[in-house]
């Protein structure tokens, strides 16, 4: 019988040294990184970090330009613009989590199954996909906000956020399926089959965690993706309805009318848009580099 | 051997690499010559160094993370390290080539051969277009490829993996070097093409008077192609001398162990294989000392102590152990081998077969090139054709063949991880052939597979622990998590790891290790039957022999019935009690191990047989020039009446119409040809 002779320690795990080594290889994910951070503390914590009630009406200071008091101004009702844009990361937060997050978890459960299974069940999931990605993601938003009634809980509208989820889908359905068709063929799968493994354990427990890197990109790209969208939707009047403070709102209603006298109106709002969709996206990129480790020395 | 100054002499090279978890010495202070028209070899196991001293020489490391630190490459006369890029470009293809290990890779998918061999005559020689046209022909025709012509047209996806290679050497030789390095030039081939390759390069250097350099791990290609050899181990050379002297009076104890490691086709196998205990080190600290001490059996105090240094014992024959003065006395010799444990095959005739498969066909319908979107045009390609044989309890069958020739079908048809097209497969004397994923689960529990790279084997995401007891839980073979925790330390045991390494994930894990974690996987459903797939091919040449010992013990301990796939003769043999040959998706010959290697009967086995190198240079020596020409036809259009006709050495008509019948012709001997 033979041994093999291996020092037992240097099982260095990864935690906390992960997120030091992400900062040190990819600066600029890390600072996107603190501006989500930064956009996630407003939101959960708007009530107390916000200077004004975002919904308090002041007839006597309409329209003001940024001031200590006020620093992006104030709106045609008076309202406090930063408060606004506060709790306008809450909504948009909110909705393009979950929508994003719904979005891609279907469509990477359904890129997943379709690389498995393979043949007539791949053909008709692709299908179907190739179908949903004919339409552009804001006009089959607009379709499916305008087909289902609206069914707000918690002051956000749940039909928004299934708008918003279902473009995602094919779009992580496609590189998902991409990613698992590679991982399909590795003999740790064959090794599950022939150890008559049902269809569902080998999915979840040994294809899902192996895709985990293009599903994580997917998702945070699409959380960018999703709070434009919010965005465009609630300028459009389809998405979030006043007096709830959403960034795409605060663009359109009377902004339209007085943004050439008072350009803080949208401004602001409109940085807050650009800046976290800025985040999102490069942190989604960042992460992509740090996780593939063919970009690593 | 030329006088005077040597062609290349690499004086004292250190090459290190950066790391993001620290520098690695890769090669730490080797030095060697190779002289005009020599063939030197560098063997060594993986991650030894031999690679990275030949990117060195070539100035090809990967930048900015390795360097050369100290040391010098005099290529007549000049020290290359010193050239400036420009300079280096000019030697580089023009006097010093470099084959490497991939032929499949190492060509541009996008340029003709025709456009890939005529390059470096444009750049180093400033040929014409008609002169390298004439020259490239020329070049073909050195390197056996006919039909030149028409190949210089052709892209590199059109040739087979031989001609690719052989392409390869064509371009290396373009501008008539001095100095050709190949790195693993053969690794990737079959064994018929391997000889004929090697065959190539010995005869081109003797004509064109080449030098050679050979890295690779493959002892008998070193024993019957190279003039010397350099034994490499963790970053240093620790033997050199002539091949007769390395191989017939090694003096280091890695050496030794080495080559007491291998199976071999030419000594008998009712020992068990000597294997050389633990890991190389780890190269960012390598031990004090002499680097082998840790797993050297002759290890002593001052074996830690002292830095080893080459040193000369006979003329030409140098090695760094200090112990080597005992080891030439003959006082100091490695302990016996113990016979291997009771044989088990001879009992096996009147058992019911655990395994018994018949006729069986597997054939896959793949899309013709050329066939557009709309017309889907398929070719039956027969992967497996009308393959019969029985596998007794206990009993270990061979399965040898050359790559494509679909053994590893054969094993995943019987682990019905593919549906059989047509015969039968029974297990334990029930028909599994057309079984449904659901009635196969208590059938699965009986057949078990080890794969071939245990580096995709294992799930990455998943700690060892968890992978071993996935099937546990599964099939809830453990009744508590306790429970459940102690049988994966107990199959752990049972393959050699530690209970510690339960948690620790695959990739912290050497290869051997990950081999023996894939056969706990496949232990812990206590399976009767195994199918191995190529276990070791992929481990290195030490480790291989714990991995085959390991597999014999539990095979002994467990009663269990192997399907042994592998394309390494001298491997089957060791371990199989019979052996089947395979060609073409058909079982040309099956017989009693003993046999089929000393008699055996279709002219293919006997090529096989012939082709496989031996790790002795008089063996070696004394054995004619390979004969088995040509390539392995394509499945998609197999030759007609016997597959083997094209390349056989005694086909006739009669071969090329009729499609032989297995006919017995021993006991326990079948063959399927019309002339045996």
């Amino acid at each position: 019988m033979t041994a093999i002779a291996s020092p037992p320690a240097s099982t260095a795990s990864r935690p906390r040294g992960a997120i030091r080594d992400f900062a040190a290889q990819q600066p600029l994910g890390a600072l996107s990184f603190v501006i989500i951070l930064l956009m996630t503390v407003a939101g959960i914590f708007s009530e107390w970090v916000s200077p004004h009630d975002p919904l308090r009406i002041d007839f006597a200071a309409i329209l003001q330009p940024p001031s200590w008091e006020h620093w992006a101004g104030t709106d045609a009702y008076g309202r406090d613009i930063f408060s606004r844009i506060i709790h306008g990361a809450r909504t948009a937060l909110v909705i393009s989590l979950t929508s994003s997050f719904f979005g891609a978890t279907l469509g990477a459960i359904l890129g997943i199954a379709s690389a498995y299974f393979g043949g007539r069940i791949d053909d008709w999931i692709q299908r179907f996909m190739d179908i949903l990605l004919a339409f552009p993601i804001i006009v089959l938003a607009l379709v499916v906000v305008a087909a289902l009634k609206t069914a707000v809980i918690f002051g956000i509208d749940i039909n928004l956020i299934v708008a918003i989820a279902i473009p995602i889908v094919p779009r992580v359905c496609r590189v998902v399926r991409a990613a698992a068709l590679s991982i399909r063929v590795m003999p740790y799968i064959d090794a599950a089959r022939a150890a008559g493994y049902s269809d569902s354990r080998i999915i979840f427990r040994h294809m899902a965690p192996n895709v985990a890197a293009p599903y994580l990109i997917m998702f945070t790209a699409f959380m960018a993706q999703a709070i434009l969208l919010e965005a465009s939707l609630s300028f459009l009047g389809l998405g979030v309805t006043e007096p709830t403070p959403a960034w795409g709102l605060m663009l359109s209603g009377n902004a339209a009318d007085f943004y050439r006298e008072a350009p803080w109106l949208i401004l602001f709002p409109g940085l807050a848009i650009s800046l976290a969709v800025f985040a999102f996206n490069l942190f989604g990129d960042s992460l992509r580099d740090y996780l593939d480790p063919r970009f690593k020395v | 051997m030329g006088g005077g100054a040597p062609l290349l002499a690499v004086e004292d090279l250190h090459v290190q690499f950066d790391t993001s978890r620290g520098v690695v010495h890769a090669v730490d202070g080797i030095s060697y010559t190779v002289n005009r028209g020599e063939t030197v070899a560098i063997v060594g196991e993986s991650g030894c160094g031999k690679s990275v001293s030949s990117l060195a020489i070539m100035g090809l490391l990967a930048k900015p993370a390795g360097r050369v630190t100290r040391g010098r490459v005099l290529f007549e006369g000049r020290d290359l390290l010193t050239l400036s890029a420009e300079e280096m470009r000019a030697i580089r293809g023009r006097d010093i080539a470099m084959i490497f290990q991939e032929p499949m890779t190492s060509l541009n998918p996008v340029l003709s051969i025709g456009e890939q061999i005529m390059e470096p005559l444009f750049i180093h020689l400033k040929m014409t277009k008609d002169a390298a046209q004439a020259r490239a022909l020329e070049l073909l025709q050195l390197v056996g490829i006919t039909d030149g012509a028409r190949r210089l047209q052709q892209y590199p996806h059109q040739l087979s993996g031989g001609m690719r290679q052989r392409v390869m050497i064509a371009i290396g030789l373009a501008c008539n070097p001095k100095l050709i390095i190949a790195d693993e030039p053969t690794t990737a081939l079959d064994v018929t093409i391997q000889a004929q390759i090697l065959e190539l390069m010995k005869d081109l250097s003797r004509r064109l008077n080449i030098a050679m350099i050979i890295i690779t791990h493959n002892l008998g290609v070193v024993a019957r192609y190279a003039d010397r050899v350099n034994v490499m181990y963790a970053a240093h050379i620790i033997e050199r001398g002539t091949a007769d002297d390395v191989f017939l009076r090694p003096l280091h104890p890695y050496t030794i162990g080495l080559m007491r490691s291998v199976p071999r086709l030419d000594l008998p196998r009712d020992v068990k294989l000597e294997t050389i205990e633990g890991l190389p080190p780890d190269l960012r600290a390598p031990p004090p000392g002499c680097r082998f001490a840790p797993r050297c059996p002759f290890r002593r105090d001052a074996c830690v102590a002292t830095e080893m240094t080459l040193r000369d014992l006979a003329p030409n024959h140098a090695t760094a152990c200090i112990r080597a003065d005992e080891i030439v006395a003959g006082t100091l010799v490695p302990a016996s081998l113990p016979a291997k444990s009771a044989a088990t095959a001879s009992t096996t005739e009147t058992a019911e077969p655990i395994l018994k498969v018949d006729a069986l066909r597997k054939y896959f319908l793949v899309p013709l090139s050329g066939s557009g979107m709309l017309s889907s045009k398929m070719a039956t390609v027969k992967a497996v054709d009308n393959v019969s044989f029985t596998i007794a309890p206990g009993e270990t069958l061979g399965l040898v063949g050359e790559s494509g020739c679909g053994k590893t079908t054969v094993g995943r048809t019987v682990l019905k991880l593919e549906e059989a097209t047509g015969g039968t497969i029974s297990f334990s004397g029930v028909d599994i052939t057309h079984r449904s994923p659901r009635e196969m689960r208590e059938t699965r529990r009986g057949i078990q597979v080890i794969f071939q790279d245990p580096y995709s084997s294992l799930n990455p995401r998943m700690t060892v622990g968890q992978i071993i007891a996935e099937p546990l839980h599964v099939y809830q073979l453990a009744k508590t998590k306790k429970e459940q925790e102690e049988r994966v330390a107990e199959l752990l045991r049972q393959v050699g790891l530690f209970d510690y390494m339960a948690e620790r994930y695959p990739h912290q894990l050497s290869g051997g290790q990950r081999q023996r974690v894939g056969i706990a996987r496949a232990l812990a459903l206590e399976p009767r039957f195994i199918v191995c797939d190529e276990p070791v091919s992929a481990l290195d040449v030490s480790i291989q022999g714990q991995i085959i010992n390991l597999l014999e013990d539990l095979q002994s301990r467990l009663n269990l019935s192997y399907l042994f796939i592998a394309h390494d003769l001298a491997v089957v043999r060791h371990i199989s009690d019979r052996v089947a040959v395979m060609y073409l998706g058909r079982i040309v010959e099956v017989a009693d191990r003993d046999e089929l290697y000393a008699n055996p009967k279709h002219p293919y086995t006997q090529a096989l047989l012939d082709a496989a190198p031996i790790p002795d240079p008089r063996v070696e020596r004394a054995r004619a020039p390979r004969t088995l020409k040509g390539e392995i036809p394509s499945p998609l259009n197999p030759p007609s009446g016997c597959v083997f006709h094209t390349r056989c050495p005694l086909a006739d008509d009669a071969c090329r119409r009729e499609i032989p019948q297995t006919r017995q012709i021993g006991p326990r001997h079948i063959v399927a040809c019309h002339k045996a």
